[in-house]
């Protein structure tokens, strides 16, 4: 006799992890770093969802990509941009602690991931805070020894503000098969070959040429515009919309 | 467990029951989408109304336009925890296009289908009794192709994942089948004041 209730799969449980570190990144994210009481795998590119209650009882939720790679050391490093008119982000930046627990579940999402076994080469397209899903998946890359061919367009207002810069310019000048292209809204950049303009059809074009071949996968992250110039201009370069995933801030 | 230092200050004072728990207002129009947003001309446009494998109705959009349109103003709350309320659609009532097609529904799930390949699930009786819609306009305007324009459903008392954009299909399914999100980590019903946001919330 089958007890359904007894069969039935669990849901992704909260739970109260403690922050461990809190590092400034730019001058508008920080990372931190949580270490569930219970660790989790992800995949790269997942999310968790983060819950903040107050003395009353009002609770306000949202969710961030997880920026760290799976697997390491059982911590989950979140790197959350401070948004002027939020209510979570600036609790983070301004009130959270290293040592405050925050409740937080994971992981979770299973479209904007990427694994080993998808192969590439890979197109990732970031703006701004939307680089974090794609920086797991090329952590995760490195960590694996993958030699998937794999491109990075990022977009970012000045050049003090490109998250995980010193990290992904080592990463380009590694020779594994990673290569960075920048552009900066609002700046110029100290190497030669990027950009200082909004993302357009051009910068596309030249990213899939700096490919070897087409990419299999597509991964565009960042604000509903920028996603859908990106995503606009991949289809006119001839890429098949199946292959390409987007991921658009919510609020 | 109350978090050190969180006061909050989404509450909504007179509006507040009607945020579901763990959402928050907003006053734009968030879009949400897992690919492209596809562009669909209405000349091209059509929608089939299936008994599993087997078509049993379709409408051009000329069509679809003349079936009788009902207007509808709602709250709705996406599962990224953003609630919007006072949205005002107008659209063609499931009872309506059923009626239409005199079809008598032969199983109690559906799966709407759309023309990026989305699918989801979506019990009868949440499409039925006024309670959804294809809408075509939204705020007296066609609806956009970031929000599902030409056409998306509209089942407002539950996730907005549930309301598929750019949709062209509904299909009756001997089962309760799961959709894309639900396929991938998302409840396979979604009620948001039961907070049925992931699988087996």
């Amino acid at each position: 006799m089958t007890d359904a209730s007894a069969t039935r799969k669990a849901s992704v449980p909260w739970q109260n992890a403690r922050i461990v570190r809190i590092v400034r990144q730019t001058s508008r994210i920080k990372s931190f770093f949580f270490a569930p009481p219970h660790p989790f795998q992800h995949l790269a590119g997942q999310h968790v969802d983060l819950r903040l209650t107050a003395p009353d009882g009002y609770s306000a939720v949202r969710s961030y990509s997880i920026a760290s790679a799976p697997g390491s050391s059982g911590e989950i490093e979140l790197a959350v941009e401070r948004l002027d008119d939020g209510e979570v982000s600036p609790f983070l930046h301004e009130v959270a602690e290293v040592g405050d627990e925050i409740e937080l579940r994971g992981p979770l999402g299973g479209h904007f991931i990427w694994t080993a076994a998808d192969g590439g080469p890979l197109l990732l397209i970031g703006g701004g805070s939307g680089l974090v899903p794609l920086m797991a998946m090329i952590r995760y890359r490195r960590s694996i020894g993958s030699d998937v061919p794999t491109l990075l367009l990022l977009s970012s207002r000045t050049w003090e503000d490109v998250l995980y810069r010193d990290e992904l310019l080592e990463l380009d000048s590694s020779g594994d098969g990673f290569s960075l292209m920048l552009t900066l809204t609002r700046g110029v950049s100290a190497r030669s070959g990027d950009y200082s303009r909004r993302i357009d059809a051009a910068m596309i074009e030249e990213a899939l040429a700096r490919l070897p071949v087409a990419p299999r996968h597509v991964f565009i992250c960042g604000s509903n515009p920028f996603v859908n110039t990106a995503a606009d201009a991949s289809l006119a370069a001839g890429l098949a919309a199946p292959i390409i995933r987007t991921e658009r801030y919510g609020t | 467990m109350a978090t050190r230092g969180f006061t909050g200050r989404g509450r909504s004072g007179s509006e507040a029951e009607r945020i579901p728990p763990g959402q928050h207002l907003v006053e734009d129009f968030p879009v949400l989408s897992a690919g492209p947003t596809p562009r669909i001309y209405p000349e091209k446009w059509s929608f089939t109304l299936k008994i599993g494998p087997k078509p049993v109705k379709m409408w051009s959009w000329a069509e679809f336009n003349a079936l009788p349109q009902t207007k509808a103003t709602r709250d709705i709350h996406c599962v990224t925890a953003w609630s919007k309320l006072n949205t005002s659609w107008e659209g063609v009532l499931i009872d309506d296009l059923l009626a239409e097609a005199g079809v008598e529904a032969p199983t109690p799930y559906l799966l709407a289908h759309s023309y990026d390949g989305y699918s989801t699930n979506v019990p009868l009786a949440d499409l039925t009794g006024g309670r959804a819609m294809i809408a075509l306009r939204y705020e007296g305007k066609p609806l956009e192709p970031d929000h599902g324009g030409p056409a998306r459903l509209l089942v407002p008392h539950l996730y907005f994942w549930k309301s598929a954009k750019w949709i062209n299909g509904l299909q009756f399914t001997e089962r309760d089948e799961p959709g894309f999100w639900e396929l991938r980590g998302y409840h396979i019903y979604g009620d948001p004041w039961r907070e049925q946001r992931y699988t087996n919330d």
